[in-house]
């Protein structure tokens, strides 16, 4: 047993996690007919707490109750395997991303997040403004402009052979490498890294 | 014509996780997806899928590690629709598993493209947000509420928006 949670300590392996993943779209159809998709989430929170007469928002979102479920499942999912079950160890970082981010002015490697970036201190900072604040909300805005994200179009919509799901991926793709080429080194000069 | 697509528009159907169930589900029968939920958390923050430096590794061409996520678990979905389909499989209640087909929108390159750029600043996708807050990352609760918010001023200007 003492080896077995030794075990699960340690960060699992990409062909371990993926499958498993993977294994939520059967799960949701087999439980109770639900397509896998996380973002909708965002819009059911909004529908529930300020739909503002937007039509958009006027639906029944009591019947997708089990998302936002879902979701605080997530939550405390995260919260179990960090409490319960974390990784002794520092995070493996791959060299040659340490050193493009150092070359970036980054200097810490250690944590799952750059402890630089995603701490309070930074809430009202330029930091703050570009990594939550903007960044949150092209999450948001993007993801329901695209119907979906990683989950409900690269997974789910994938997996169900939709091709518009494959062109979203695509171009969550092209804006992830942007973003991380052509934008973030300006970005991180202009919040003082 | 221009009200029919309106109300395609509206209709929960237009998310890409709609409840196709016809029975309805209250109080504990949603537990099991709180306990699948907890499972896939769990599953982020083991494999370090929440992590912000996974994703800069992605994008980066710099390790094959998220690739090889999201490949595999496309590659088991796939393969589990499949037999379901193929075998005419039930859900637990015996109703015949329904999945919506997504139509092609403009909104998949520009919000697709939209999202991709937050991806990489944040490091997350809805998912691993809802994560990195439950392992302790409490400031991305701002960045949750920020994307709620840009949730919100898409289904505000949804109609403005070339689709």
């Amino acid at each position: 047993m003492e080896q077995f949670i030794e075990c699960i300590r340690q960060p699992w392996p990409w062909y371990i996690a993926g499958p498993l993943i993977g294994l939520t779209v059967p799960a949701l159809l087999l439980l109770g007919n639900k397509s896998f998709g996380i973002s909708s989430s965002l819009r059911h929170a909004c529908a529930a707490c300020f739909p503002a007469n937007i039509p958009f928002f006027k639906y029944n979102w009591q019947k997708e109750m089990w998302n936002l479920v879902f979701v605080l499942g997530v939550l405390i999912g995260g919260f179990i395997a960090t409490v319960f079950i974390s990784n002794p160890d520092t995070v493996v970082v791959a060299e040659s991303t340490q050193r493009d981010l150092a070359a970036l002015g980054m200097t810490s490697f250690s944590n799952l997040m750059p402890s630089e970036i995603f701490s309070w201190e930074n809430l009202f900072t330029l930091k703050g403004l570009f990594f939550f604040v903007i960044g949150g909300f092209m999450v948001g805005f993007g993801t329901r402009y695209a119907g979906g994200c990683t989950s409900g179009h690269a997974i789910m919509g994938i997996s169900n052979l939709q091709w518009p799901s494959l062109v979203a991926t695509i171009f969550f793709m092209l804006g992830g490498f942007g973003m991380t080429h052509l934008i973030l080194p300006h970005i991180m000069a202009l919040v003082g890294f | 014509m221009k009200t029919e697509q309106k109300n395609i528009q509206n209709s929960p159907i237009d998310c890409e996780a709609p409840n196709m169930q016809k029975m309805d589900e209250t109080g504990l029968s949603l537990l099991k997806y709180l306990i699948v939920g907890i499972l896939f958390g769990i599953v982020f923050v083991k494999a370090e899928i929440i992590s912000w430096y996974r994703i800069q590794e992605m994008f980066r061409l710099q390790s094959f590690f998220m690739y090889g996520v999201i490949g595999s678990a496309i590659a088991v979905g796939m393969l589990s629709i499949f037999l379901i389909k193929k075998f005419n499989v039930k859900t637990i209640s015996g109703e015949q598993i329904k999945i919506g087909n997504k139509e092609f929108r403009k909104g998949q390159i520009i919000g697709g493209f939209i999202f991709g750029l937050g991806w990489a600043l944040t490091g997350a996708c809805p998912g691993p947000l809802f994560a990195q807050i439950g392992s302790g990352f409490g400031v991305v609760a701002v960045t949750l509420l920020s994307a709620i918010a840009g949730t919100w001023v898409y289904g505000r200007f949804a109609d403005k928006l070339p689709n």
